[in-house]
């Protein structure tokens, strides 16, 4: 087991450090969030709804799009420096290599949503200090479910023609089940109401976490073996 | 060593590989030669486990984690430098903090990449890479080396320089199995102790070398595949 | 009797029982109370979205099936589900609002049995796209196994999502635990109407599945 991690960290960091060194991604993906929150700013009519009823959505759909465009670098990578082939026949699980980029995602996203949600909270005058840690906490817990498909769906999009383009179309199905529940319980967090209420959206994205995580792991390796 | 037993695959409809099997101790160097499409690739894939036949089996001795694979590509992430490559390589092979160090620091001076070690891949010249990729394929002192036509594309001195470092590091003394697909008979003849045929995939031929010289080997080439 | 000719004959039978199933609804069955004439698209609505569920089960099943065996039999009865669901899914989605505009008022809504079809169709029309865009076959058949079988463990998640957002679907009536609350007649137009679509299923998959295998030495 532990192996299986070590591997996956070693892969996690490797894909970090090339990140880091060539920044497009992550700049890119940075502003792609702060056009999107601009977008809806200007595609609303303020007189009509009060930010404070959109924003749940506002968020969320911001989030989703800015995930699913930051996913398709993760294989991308290997493909632009040919070296998957090697991951390929070195003796490390492929269970391995499906964690660490589900980790690098991870990180990938969560810089990207650490920014995002500063700049939505400014954009749309929404306080979310008081409730900074139990929204950090269904964050983390919603972007968890988002990435593991997603990581897993765009290996199957590496040699597909148009895969920028297909990987929405078969990922956003999947993504919108965590996106109901975690638009629900923002907006009862930012209603300060408890979450008493929402016990069964908290319930599902657990579940829908555990599953497909787990799922993902089980299934990747076919997408790499012949 | 390594071995092959009644091996079969087809890709859809389309045969690969008929029914071969063979065995090569520690120490040999086999020179593969064949026509496009004969399936030595394929026949490399199966060895190192990226291709599970549909009949028949074949592997290495000591699984993945003894192989050395030197393929086309240099399997080498550009943006990273020498130095951060072999770490990331050899820790996938499982090589440990004192000894990956130790080993880098070796495989340098001997393939005269001392200055070059912290230079990013991208920046240096081919004959740099090649040697970088040698680097790469030994950090974890491989019992077996699997050649892919390392020589494609090279010059008549780059290819001389190759070929030089494969009979350092693929030779008697080394103790290693190792298995040269090539189409370059020069090349191939003078490193080998065996020489082996693939026709439509079916080994047509495997013999020693027997002190054989490129053009007789040349000459039998083209008699079994005309 | 060829495979072919089988998957026709079994076909036919379902169009049959189908005519069967309209007569039987129009003429046989009493009209319901609250929703009039309009109510009896229902004995081919929720039919068409269990086919459409039938087929996702059945394509995800194919799937597990062929990554465990490799055999291709499979990954071709997949396709071939997955074809037939979405055509299922397409009568599913233009009778809905058929039955939705006279009842409800509305051309579409959110209820459960909508929303679950449309998702279905999405995931089908996801599974065919990857697969038409890989041409390798054993890849092909891999990777699509691999979307099939996640598509399968979705539905569970889409129907709870659905539960806990608030419909407009009348509680499904038939599959209560206690004794189904539809009078006799219209219970009986019901099942026999799903018998309908389940022969109409195999017959239809049967065909799509015979004519999968001239593709396979075409391409």
């Amino acid at each position: 087991m532990s192996g299986l991690l070590r591997d996956a960290l070693v892969i996690a960091r490797k894909d970090l450090a090339l990140e880091l060194r060539t920044k497009t991604g992550l700049g890119s993906a940075l502003v792609f969030t702060a056009l999107v929150l601009t977008v809806f700013n200007f595609g609303r009519d303020p007189t009509a709804v009060a930010a404070l009823d959109l924003a749940p959505s506002i968020l969320w759909v911001t989030f989703t799009f800015a995930a699913v465009l930051s996913l398709n670098r993760a294989f991308q990578l290997e493909l632009e420096n040919q070296a998957f082939e090697g991951l390929l026949v070195s003796p490390i699980d492929r269970r391995s290599l499906y964690l660490g980029k589900l980790f690098a995602n991870l990180v990938f996203v969560g810089l990207v949503e650490a920014v995002g949600l500063p700049l939505f909270a400014l954009f749309f005058n929404i306080p979310i200090l008081h409730v900074l840690l139990p929204l950090a906490a269904l964050i983390a817990v919603a972007t968890v479910g988002f990435v593991a498909v997603g990581t897993l769906m765009s290996a199957l999009v590496i040699r597909v023609r148009f895969a920028e383009l297909m990987l929405p179309v078969l990922l956003l199905p999947f993504l919108i089940p965590p996106l109901v529940g975690a638009v629900q319980v923002t907006a009862r967090l930012l209603a300060g109401r408890p979450l008493s209420e929402v016990s069964g959206w908290l319930r599902l994205l657990l579940a829908y976490d555990v599953v497909f995580v787990s799922l993902a792991a089980l299934l990747f390796p076919a997408t790499v073996d012949e | 060593m390594l071995w092959a037993e009644g091996v079969r695959h087809r890709f859809g409809a389309v045969p690969a590989l008929d029914d071969v099997t063979f065995t090569l101790p520690a120490g040999h160097t086999l020179a593969l030669f064949g026509p496009n499409g004969a399936g030595k690739t394929t026949l490399l894939k199966v060895l190192a486990g990226l291709i599970r036949p549909r009949a028949g089996r074949a592997g290495v001795e000591g699984g993945r984690g003894a192989i050395g694979w030197i393929g086309h590509q240099s399997l080498l992430y550009g943006q990273l430098t020498v130095r951060e490559n072999l770490r990331f390589w050899g820790s996938l092979y499982g090589v440990r903090a004192p000894v990956l160090d130790a080993r880098i620091s070796g495989l340098a001076a001997r393939l005269d990449l001392r200055e070059h070690l912290d230079r990013r891949v991208s920046t240096l010249s081919r004959g740099q890479t090649q040697r970088a990729a040698i680097a790469r394929a030994l950090m974890h002192d491989p019992s077996v080396l699997l050649l892919d036509e390392p020589f494609t594309g090279l010059d008549r001195v780059a290819a001389g320089e190759l070929a030089n470092l494969v009979r350092e590091f693929a030779g008697r003394g080394e103790g290693r199995a190792t298995i040269l697909v090539t189409h370059n008979v020069e090349e191939g003849t003078d490193l080998a102790t065996d020489i082996g045929i693939l026709k439509a995939g079916r080994l047509v031929e495997l013999a020693p070398r027997n002190a054989r010289n490129p053009e007789q080997v040349g000459a039998r080439y083209r008699e079994l595949v005309s | 009797m060829t495979l072919k000719t089988r998957g026709r004959s079994i076909t036919l039978l379902g169009l049959l029982l189908l005519a069967g199933v309209y007569v039987r609804a129009i003429w046989f069955t009493p009209v319901e109370r609250t929703q009039g004439g309009a109510q009896k698209i229902f004995y081919l609505h929720a039919p068409a979205a269990w086919s459409t569920l039938l087929a996702m089960g059945l394509v995800g099943l194919a799937s597990i099936l062929y990554l465990m065996m490799k055999d291709e039999r499979f990954d071709r009865f997949a396709a071939a589900s997955a074809e037939v669901g979405t055509a299922f899914a397409c009568v599913m989605l233009t009778t809905g609002p058929l039955w939705g505009k006279p009842v409800w008022g509305t051309w579409w809504t959110w209820d459960a049995r909508l929303t679950l079809t449309l998702f279905l169709f999405f995931l089908f029309i996801g599974y065919q796209l990857l697969r038409g865009a890989i041409a390798e076959p054993g890849t092909r058949a891999r990777y699509a196994a691999v979307l099939g079988i996640f598509g399968m463990v979705l539905v569970p998640f889409i129907h709870l999502s659905v539960y806990l957002f608030r419909t407009l679907h009348p509680q499904p009536i038939v599959l209560k635990p206690s004794a189904p609350s539809l009078p006799g007649d219209m219970l009986a137009t019901l099942l026999f109407s799903f018998l309908t679509f389940t022969v109409l299923y195999i017959g239809l998959v049967t065909q799509r599945y015979a004519t999968g295998a001239g593709d396979a030495h075409v391409g």
